[in-house]
């Protein structure tokens, strides 16, 4: 009871008061920059004037929530590692180029069609992955300096391998690249049709059933990280790596592990689009899921139930892009309002530790504050 | 960090740092040779001459600027991913100032739209104790947002703006030839067209140095000195090292800590902001996406330069330079030219190490090197997409080649409150 009610105070109460701030902040903005506050939150909850347009947000909302998630459970692994794996939008990129440039090359029956392009994905983010991976092992370089020059380094190697050897030949001389279109048997199935049978209009076009995929994978990764004997390295290693070392879990090993790992996951965050929607990869493949992921990763503090709520959150404030347009607003208060959002969380995030921190130490008699602080090192500062 | 030293540290210290000069001076000269070799055998005149150095100048600065931000932030123990973003404002700032008021406006627009991202990150990572990684990332995505947004809403209808850009900066910036050198009698110009070794590439690149010299490039160039002086030299820079190196102990000798913080992160943000303006004179205008990952960059040569100006001007310098010559590049042939300079410089590297008596590394290099011949002999050309992405293919391999014994701020990227422990 009291371990729930503790679970309550410090992960839903901060979340709420969170969205709150937010909400209050970003009117605040809006009406400093003479825009309507109201009729653009209004805007944001508005899914459209005809039960058509409704239906075909909510499949936007779910569309464009599963690669978020996915994009955030890659980065979300290297947090725990202490990793900053910034690469996962150069990672998902490649993967998905080379994805389907291979799925397109062979012919299996369904399932095992799905699941080949699937693993060549994961294999391909993690080559990927594997490049920062190597360099901070074995040379310490930061990986954040790595993946933002890999992750320009990928757009250029994209840009080469649609020209080039990924090239579909049978594409008119003038049409924009892509790669061969992938046979029926690698298209990922929807669920247009249970819209009706619950009474609604189905959407206009199909909705990703790679939202499953991405659930099973999901529950993988947070009992990998929770309930095993990896995760557990994982995470010690990424707070202490040398209580870990002494414990005898390898710094290095993990290090590679988690990226290898993580540019796995982000290999799978363009497949929906890819086996699901589009088929091939060309020229409307989303990019800066990648970056977007940070943010979610960040708001769902690296859990995976919380990264889900947040990927569902950025992707409602995604598809309200067309509302918003609706009442001559700019799309971009989206952009602004998931800034704000990450930001004012963060904060109150913070502060609720602090009072909570504050609270206990009165609790238990002010013990903590008896403990000594860190002793000066007086050479450093000789003002 | 070493255990306090008496007197012997002072004549230590002096002597280390002549040996340095001599390194860099050596270092410099060396590649300058090696640059105008390859420049003869290659026949490339465009990677010594005139319109380089000042391509590379105006590449460099964004970059270098950018960083110069990063380092003042993390010299005071605030770990600044949001550069990015700073510089995003920046560039806004710039162009909405500028297309009303002209350059100077600009500047101050510039450095305004820094200060702003700045005081977010101050107010989030210093005032709230988050964390300095998490508040960057959301001031990125904020930044580049609210411009997206503020164009929409200030441009509409404005002829020549639009949702992703501006009008056109009014008025030219203010630029001057040096005489004697580069005006009037142009003496380097002379000695640039006699194409002899070393001395007309010597002379091309001082020329473009001093040929339309832009009074706005000048004074971002004298902020790498101000900020090492200010930072290593001053009461204050101390403080602000200490807040960045053990706050706790900085603030129990009187440091006001809170305050050295605040002062750095704002200082960043102007100073990346600045970088921003750069981005915006060289095009003209402000476009959406214009800072193309320079803020990250800055923060890339940071790390390559171990937080010190010097250090991180020659990564800036590393980046502008390859930048440069792709751009004025015609086709891939001069980026194939850098092979050429790649091979020398690495087997000369492998041959010192092998006398030096480190095998292993020397004959790698020196393998490395060979493969560049190779690439320079047996390729005709480079996709062009490669030729695109080359500063970023040299800032990874200079990267994973180079010595990483690095040294950040001690207490950098740690929240701190005062009066508790870490």
């Amino acid at each position: 009871m009291n371990r729930l009610r503790r679970g309550v105070v410090t992960g839903l109460v901060p979340a709420v008061v969170a969205l709150l701030v937010s909400l209050v902040v970003l009117a605040v903005v809006l009406a400093l920059l003479g825009v309507d506050p109201v009729k653009s939150l209004k805007a944001l909850f508005d899914f459209g004037p005809t039960p058509r347009a409704e239906s075909n947000q909510v499949r936007t909302w779910i569309n464009r929530s599963v690669p978020l998630f996915l994009s955030g459970l890659a980065v979300s692994v290297g947090f725990r590692m202490n990793l900053f794996n910034i690469g996962v939008e150069g990672q998902y990129s490649v993967a998905a180029v080379v994805a389907a440039a291979a799925g397109a090359m062979v012919h299996l029956p369904r399932p095992l069609h799905i699941a080949f392009i699937l693993l060549v994905a994961m294999a391909a983010g993690a080559a990927y992955a594997s490049v920062p991976a190597v360099l901070k092992v074995k040379r310490g370089v930061n990986e954040v300096i790595t993946t933002i020059m890999l992750n320009s380094i990928a757009v250029g190697l994209i840009a080469y391998l649609l020209r080039g050897p990924l090239h579909d030949p049978a594409l008119p001389k003038n049409a924009s690249p892509s790669t061969r279109p992938l046979p029926e048997s690698a298209w990922f199935p929807g669920f247009r049709s249970v819209f009706e049978s619950f009474g609604l209009q189905p959407p206009s076009r199909e909705v990703g059933g790679f939202i499953f995929v991405a659930i099973v994978v999901g529950v993988i990764v947070a009992v990998l990280m929770s309930r095993t004997r990896f995760g557990f390295a994982l995470r010690a290693s990424g707070r202490n790596s040398t209580a870990a070392a002494a414990s005898g879990i390898p710094a290095g090993r993990m290090t590679m592990q988690a990226m290898l790992l993580s540019g796995a996951l982000a290999g799978l965050v363009g497949m929906p689009q890819v086996l699901g929607e589009d088929h091939a990869y060309g020229i409307n493949f989303v990019a800066g899921l990648g970056f977007s992921g940070i943010a979610v990763a960040l708001l769902g503090r690296n859990s995976p139930g919380g990264i889900a709520a947040a990927a569902l959150l950025f992707a409602f404030l995604d598809r309200a892009g067309p509302s918003l347009q609706r009442v001559d607003i700019p799309p971009s208060v989206v952009i602004i309002t998931q800034g704000v959002i990450v930001l004012s969380v963060v904060i109150v995030n913070e502060v609720a530790r602090r009072m909570l921190e504050r609270s206990e130490e009165r609790r238990v008699g002010g013990a903590r504050s008896a403990t000594p602080p860190a002793a000066p090192q007086a050479a450093e500062v000789s003002a | 960090m070493s255990a306090p030293v008496a007197t012997p540290a002072r004549v230590d210290n002096t002597s280390r740092r002549r040996s340095l000069w001599r390194r860099i001076g050596f270092i410099a000269t060396f590649g300058l040779v090696a640059l105008s070799v390859t420049r003869l055998i290659s026949g490339q005149e465009v990677l010594t001459d005139t319109g380089t150095a000042q391509a590379v100048l105006a590449l460099t600065l964004p970059v270098a600027l950018a960083g110069l931000g990063g380092l003042v932030c993390e010299r005071a123990g605030v770990v600044n991913i949001g550069l990015e973003g700073m510089m995003i404002l920046g560039t806004w700032g710039a162009g909405f100032a500028g297309y009303q008021w002209g350059p100077w406006a600009a500047l101050a627009g510039a450095v305004l739209g820094g200060l702003f991202g700045g005081l977010l990150h101050a107010i989030a990572t210093v005032t709230f104790g988050v964390d300095h990684i998490v508040s960057g990332v959301a001031i990125n995505l904020l930044a580049a947002g609210a411009v997206r947004f503020l164009s929409e809403l200030l441009y509409a209808g404005v002829a020549g703006g639009g949702p992703t850009q501006s009008p056109s900066i009014k008025g030219g910036t203010p630029t001057f030839d040096v005489p004697v050198l580069a005006g009037g009698p142009d003496l380097l110009g002379r000695l640039e067209r006699t194409h002899l070794v070393l001395l007309s590439d010597v002379a091309g690149l001082l020329r473009g140095l001093l040929l339309h010299v832009n009074v706005f490039q000048v004074i971002g160039v004298l902020l790498f000195p101000l900020v090492g002086f200010v930072l290593w030299r001053t009461a204050f820079g101390l403080r602000l090292r200490s807040a960045g190196e053990n706050p706790w102990a900085a603030e129990s000798l009187g440091v006001n800590v809170i305050r050295a913080k605040y002062v750095a992160v704002l200082a960043s943000g102007a100073l990346a902001g600045l970088g921003g303006l750069f981005l915006v004179l060289f095009s003209g205008l402000y476009k959406e996406g214009q800072t193309g990952g320079r803020g990250y960059i800055g923060l890339a040569a940071m790390i390559f330069g171990n937080w010190r100006p010097g250090g991180l001007a020659s990564g800036a310098l590393l980046f502008g330079y390859t930048d440069a010559i792709r751009l004025r590049s015609t086709g891939s042939t001069a980026v194939l030219a850098l092979f050429l300079f790649a091979a020398i410089a690495v087997g000369a590297l492998g041959i010192w190490w092998l006398r030096q008596g480190r095998r292993m590394a020397g004959s790698a290099f020196i393998g490395l090197g060979v493969a560049f011949l190779l690439g320079y002999l047996g390729l005709d050309s480079l996709p062009n997409e490669v030729t695109t992405v080359t500063p970023y293919i040299v800032t990874l391999v200079v990267l994973a080649v180079s010595s990483q014994s690095l040294r950040p701020p001690k207490a950098d990227g740690i929240p701190y409150r005062r009066g508790e422990d870490r």
